[in-house]
């Protein structure tokens, strides 16, 4: 049987106001623990709650965005749990009128586009951040503690929620990394996974292909890079085939993906979790988004990385189209002339491997140097591609050196090599070709990297291919 | 009703059990009486204020020092409140 894995997603986005979501402590990351906190964020009694206006407005502009509808009338609700990232009992957050509903982003795909559905996108506050401490402290005090930072707890959080239209690893892959340059274009999240700003956490099932009902759905959390959500989504679909096929019968779980052994873990769930009596909170008035408020945020949309990823698939190809544009260096890609393929390659391979800021460099510099990239020396290249984001690069030393192709002065280089090589000779001439790549390695090596390679090919070949 | 109590973190003492129960059951009655009307037109109250859009500018006020926001912590280390572990 074939079986089809079914996916949603729930994805959190940490907006980068200048200050928390519900008073006006600084949101910043990284600083020292507990240096940014106040009476309303560490709950004490009779702190009242102040909402950020930024953050309701990115919050549209986002919904925009994504194709949702603007709600009238949006409600703040409290949802009730004991847990020590929450001083209040309770997170403020939307529950039955949310900001925004019914929206879709349309990934592009190598075999066409799909068309992931948006049940809804929310705001709400984040929570503080708790170190777990075993070891040393642990056996001081007898037992295991947590530390908690109230840094974060406030931060204003977008919960984005998808519906079930994902079908593979690669699909929820593609859709992430096209929310996240979303987000980012839209200049309201660093949505840095390894940072925490960007998490997500993947409802997974999977379901007899063509089978229209859905099966029993399990929730892997707090997934931190993209790899691991498409390896733990991956890992979790094989498991619930394996159930089914074996007999058996998924259950609703919360699970755990570790990366290092590969494996499911179920999570201990925060207690009683699915029962937080949600209710209107009573220290907020309720928002009703003006038509002047949502018109300021349309008219601050600009195009969406989605279609710029269809529109570059047919110059280079869909691979190369969707990591320019989702690692934001397809606005470079379109000022550098040249071979569209030749250009996109260089950019997404020797640039982005040199982790070059895309807009530190200058265009017209790099197209001088992608121009004379056949015929200068490797090593020429590389180097200038190293320093393509120096303020004053210029690409003029650069290609002005030739490549040393003439056959006298690298033929006692060549000779050389041959006599160093006694065995991998020996071996290319008995049949073994590939060996002729590491000895054209060591001449362009011994040259320091001026060498042409395909000059050196050529000789090296001639050389070694007995006569007659 | 152990089971609220439980969420609510309140411990009854076995001998109170009823009372409290009786106690509750006053209440939802209480509140069961709005039920009796016919509010088929009325909009859910959220909130007795006629005002809506109530909102800050995003500018950073003083947050107060580590050592004030750690003062009331029953337990605190490196800047840090400590709290039983949680997993």
């Amino acid at each position: 049987m074939t079986w089809q894995p079914v996916i949603g997603l729930e994805i959190h986005v940490q907006l980068k106001t200048q200050t928390k979501m519900f008073c006006r402590c600084e949101n910043i990351w990284g600083e020292g623990e507990n240096t940014r906190t106040c009476p309303v964020c560490l709950a004490h009694p009779g702190a009242l709650p102040v909402p950020n206006g930024r953050a309701v407005e990115w919050t549209v502009k986002l919904g925009l965005a994504l194709d949702c509808q603007i709600a009238d009338r949006v409600l703040f609700h409290r949802k009730n749990y004991f847990y020590p990232d929450l001083p209040k009992g309770y997170q403020i957050s939307q529950y039955d009128q949310p900001l925004c509903v019914g929206g879709a982003l349309t990934v592009p795909r190598p075999d066409g586009d799909i068309r992931v559905g948006i049940v809804r996108a929310h705001l709400e506050e984040d929570a503080a951040k708790t170190v777990h401490v075993g070891g040393e402290a642990g056996r001081i005090h007898g037992a295991d503690t947590s530390l908690v930072d109230f840094n974060r707890g406030g931060i204003p959080l977008v919960e984005i929620v998808t519906e079930p239209d994902l079908h593979s690893a690669a699909d929820v892959k593609s859709f992430l990394q096209l929310l996240r340059q979303t987000v980012v274009e839209l200049s309201i999240s660093d949505a840095e996974m390894e940072k925490g700003s960007l998490r997500c956490d993947a409802n997974v099932s999977v379901r007899p292909e063509g089978d229209p009902a859905l099966r029993t759905k399990t929730e892997l959390k707090n997934m931190n890079s993209f790899a691991f959500v498409a390896r733990g989504i991956d890992a979790e679909v094989s498991r619930q085939i394996d159930v089914y096929e074996s007999g058996g019968e998924v259950g609703p779980q919360t699970l755990h993906f570790d990366p290092q052994s590969g494996s499911l873990s179920p999570l201990r769930t925060k207690e009683e979790a699915h029962d937080y009596r949600y209710f209107p909170e009573p220290d907020l008035l309720a928002i009703e988004p003006s038509e002047e408020l949502v018109e300021r945020m349309r008219a601050e949309l600009v195009e969406l990385p989605g279609a710029r990823i269809r529109r570059l698939a047919d110059e280079v190809g869909f691979e190369l189209a969707e990591g320019l544009v989702t690692s934001g260096r397809d606005a470079l890609y379109g000022e550098v002339a040249g071979d569209r393929r030749g250009v996109a390659n260089v950019i997404m391979n020797q640039l982005a491997g040199a982790s070059v800021p895309p807009d530190s460099v200058n265009p017209k510099e790099l197209s001088a140097l992608i121009a004379a990239r056949e015929r200068i020396p490797r090593s020429a290249f590389d180097e200038a591609i190293q320093k393509t984001g120096d303020p004053d690069f210029s690409a003029e030393p650069y290609v002005s050196q030739e490549s040393l192709a003439d056959a006298d002065s690298l033929a006692p280089i060549i000779e050389a090599v041959i006599a160093d090589n006694p065995s991998q000779v020996e071996a290319y001439r008995g049949g073994k070709e590939g060996l002729l790549g590491y000895l054209v390695g060591q001449v362009i090596k011994a040259t320091q990297g001026s060498a042409d390679p395909r000059v050196v090919n050529h000789l090296l070949r001639e050389k070694l291919t007995p006569l007659g | 009703m152990l089971h609220l109590a439980r969420l609510a973190r309140l411990e009854i003492p076995e001998a109170e059990l009823e009372r409290v129960q009786e106690q509750l059951g006053a209440i939802l009655e209480a509140v069961g009486k709005v039920a009796e009307l016919d509010l088929a037109d009325v909009e859910p109250t959220s909130h007795p204020l006629y005002v809506v859009n109530v909102w800050d500018e995003d500018n950073i006020r003083p947050s107060l020092s580590r050592e004030a926001a750690l003062a009331n912590a029953p337990d605190a280390t490196d800047g840090a409140f400590r709290v039983p572990a949680v997993g």
